[in-house]
């Protein structure tokens, strides 16, 4: 699916600030106020009888929706070019919440093997526990997608710029495998944001964040935003919570009564509401605040990580540089065709020395923290096998591509020269304690 | 609720409710290009509140097989054979763009089958601009783009839907895509081709007129004049909405169709 723009259509930058808000029609404000309220009254009997029908527009508890978290939900799907989003706990619970409203016990999801941590223990070890397997594939190898998709398979996943290894999802050919199979594509976001990319245009079916990382921007939240593209065929296939009857709500077949809009409405009316994960006002007014700078922050982060990664590229006690962004990336080209703007903020990196040298590397950094995060606006560092990935075993940290000597950097928006300096400082004293 | 009308499948929502014989009914007619889940807010509260409700995909929409339709007047008489194979006899007919002259030829044309009349984002005639067509003839996306822009609102453009994180252009802009190819443009030139004169005829059951204030497509004033064709017709005007009046102001609308459509 590719960008159409006709006369009137709002650009990226402007939906970031506007999209989803009007000026609040009670008091003018021009900000998203923060409707910190667990209910909403009801005008009269038959208006709330509505509400809990489906048949009027408006919320009941904001668990299922709120004021706040609708104008969230609605920009990340105008960026996203999506007809849907719902706001989350974390991006943790995006994730959960998209398995949990496809798949059910006894069906099986093809997975990038490179993922975030979090994600990784979700897949290979909690769902299981409900009946739901993976098999994790390479991610630069479409026809491993295709070879691994079973009868029982509901959904393949990856994402778009693999965690930490930065390997670039080629989304139209893994959309392509999954399509010709009857099967949607669910692509992790978070290091892309829509500002780099937006992999629904390029053929995915649903789109999570976590909004912790770039969204928000500063380090302050936790939450996470799962995006409905509207566009996949759930007739193809045999998707039972779109297309049966569901008890829980009357025998509502969400697929003949929502069109486009059937998979992100039984998120809301059953994962949402049952599982309860849902984002707290206060949290989706401070991601809306991150994302009316998000154009700007983005293009900072971005070139800000190609000066620090060209810096260690070229610096002797530096054994790889994994960005795609650099010339000797296997998937460069596939990075300038997928993200143009840029391959992110978020590179891996090893240290001549192995985990002895970076250890002392991370403790001689000033600038940069030593945390569990990325996509803050100030620059982060961290040490994958023995924090992110720790629970991963050695043949699964290896075929993620995480190595005992790799870092891990998150580049924020300090002046590039100064995180340059702190990372050549650093490098001098991993020199000196390999010469010691 | 699966029916057969003229030999081949076709689809309409019932609100999800089960018709009960004897109950009132109610009929809803998508615009071009769209299906029955524009409707679902209002079919979802006719039908809980005791009527059958049919919300029809046209032939070649939704869920209905194909080809479309060439002329407005054949798209009201397959109504009417829709109506049939759902066991309706006479019915509230609500319409919304194109779907608003089909009811409208409905009501002129087979008056026992219509009760009362509701149209949304009503024009007669209908008149459709060449850049437009010609896109849709071409099956070219810039004709999705023109309808879906044109058809919001300029505060709509920029979201605040009244639904809870939908956002109405992507949408818009999906369910237009759905539509299979030479469908949106064959819709578009029955609307372009429909003559209000010639077509339709007098209209003596109980009417509503709802027009929207911001409405580019089919602009208030269009939809005023219409009323002035009907015998007994009440205006309701939307202040700021758009022609995708029932996800702009998806409550407005249904408060002014209980007005009518019991």
């Amino acid at each position: 699916m590719s960008e159409h723009k006709s006369p009137g259509t709002i650009g990226f930058d402007t939906l970031s600030l506007h999209a989803g808000q009007a000026p609040d029609p009670a008091t003018g404000a021009r900000a998203t106020p923060i409707y910190q309220s667990a209910s909403f009254v009801f005008p009269d009997s038959d208006f709330a009888a509505g509400l809990f029908n489906i048949e009027r527009a408006g919320h009941v508890y904001s668990r299922l929706s709120n004021p706040t978290n609708g104008v969230l939900e609605e920009r990340i799907a105008a960026l996203d070019g999506g007809v849907g989003a719902i706001a989350t706990a974390s991006g943790q619970a995006a994730m959960h919440l998209a398995v949990a409203t496809i798949c059910s016990a006894g069906n099986h999801i093809v997975s990038s093997r490179s993922l975030y941590g979090g994600t990784h223990n979700l897949l290979e070890y909690t769902l299981p526990r409900f009946g739901i397997e993976t098999t994790f594939v390479d991610p630069r190898d479409p026809a491993a997608f295709a070879a691994a998709i079973r009868p029982e398979t509901r959904l393949v996943f990856g994402e778009i710029l693999g965690n930490p290894g930065l390997e670039v999802l080629n989304v139209p050919a893994v959309a392509e495998v999954a399509h010709q199979r009857g099967l949607p594509l669910l692509v992790d976001a978070t290091f892309a944001t829509p500002y780099l990319c937006q992999p629904i245009r390029l053929g995915a079916d649903l789109v999570m964040h976590s909004a912790t990382k770039f969204l928000s921007g500063h380090g302050v939240v936790i939450g996470g935003l799962l995006v409905d593209g509207g566009a996949f065929d759930w007739e193809s296939g045999p998707f039972p919570t779109i297309n049966d009857p569901y008890v829980g709500f009357h025998d509502l077949v969400f697929g003949e009564e929502f069109g486009p809009a059937a998979f992100i409405t039984r998120a809301r009316k059953e994962g949402i509401r049952d599982f309860g994960a849902c984002m707290a006002p206060m949290t989706a007014f401070q991601i809306l605040q991150g994302l009316e700078t998000l154009p700007l922050r983005m293009a900072r982060h971005v070139s800000n990580a190609m000066c620090v990664a060209e810096f260690l590229a070229s610096h002797p006690l530096v054994g790889s540089v994994s960005h795609p962004g650099l010339p000797d990336h296997p998937d460069h080209a596939l990075a300038r065709e997928l993200l143009p703007k840029g391959a992110g903020a978020v590179f891996g990196f090893t240290v001549a020395g192995g985990r002895e040298a970076g250890k002392t590397l991370i403790e001689s950094l000033n600038l940069f923290s030593h945390l569990a995060n990325v996509g803050d606006a100030k620059s982060l560092v961290i040490h994958p096998a023995s924090t992110t990935h720790h629970r991963m075993d050695a043949k699964a940290l290896q075929a993620a591509g995480i190595g005992e000597g790799l870092i891990r950097l998150s580049i924020g928006l300090e002046d590039a020269d100064d995180l340059v300096a702190d990372l050549s400082r650093a490098l001098k004293r991993v020199g000196r304690m390999r010469s010691a | 609720m699966r029916l057969e009308v003229d030999g081949k499948a076709a689809f309409a929502a019932t609100g999800s409710a089960p018709h009960v014989p004897g109950r009132r009914a109610a009929v809803f007619i998508h615009g071009a290009g769209m299906d029955h889940s524009v409707w679902v807010m209002p079919a979802r509260h006719f039908a809980r509140t005791g009527l059958n409700v049919l919300a029809v995909d046209l032939p070649g929409h939704g869920r209905s097989k194909g080809p479309g339709l060439d002329s407005i007047a054949a798209m009201a008489e397959w109504v009417v054979r829709a109506m049939d194979a759902a066991h309706l006899e006479a019915a509230a007919v609500v319409g919304h763009s194109m779907g608003s002259l089909v009811a409208y030829v409905l009501a002129a044309q087979h008056p026992d089958r219509c009760r009362a009349l509701a149209l949304l984002g009503a024009s007669a005639p209908m008149p459709v601009t060449d850049a437009l067509l010609d896109a849709a003839r071409d099956n070219d996306h810039a004709a999705i783009d023109m309808a879906n822009t044109w058809s919001h609102s300029p505060r709509a453009k920029l979201g605040a839907c009244p639904n809870p994180g939908m956002w109405m252009l992507g949408g818009g802009e999906r369910l237009l895509e759905t539509a299979a190819p030479g469908v949106f443009h064959a819709d578009l030139s029955a609307c372009n081709g429909f003559d209000p004169e010639a077509d339709a005829g007098p209209v003596r059951c109980p009417a509503l007129v709802v027009v929207g204030e911001a409405d580019q497509m089919t602009p208030a004033r269009a939809g005023i004049r219409v009323s002035e064709r009907l015998a007994d017709a009440q205006v309701e005007r939307l202040a700021g909405c758009g022609h995708a009046m029932l996800s702009e102001q998806p409550n407005t609308v249904l408060d002014a169709l209980t007005a009518i459509v019991p």
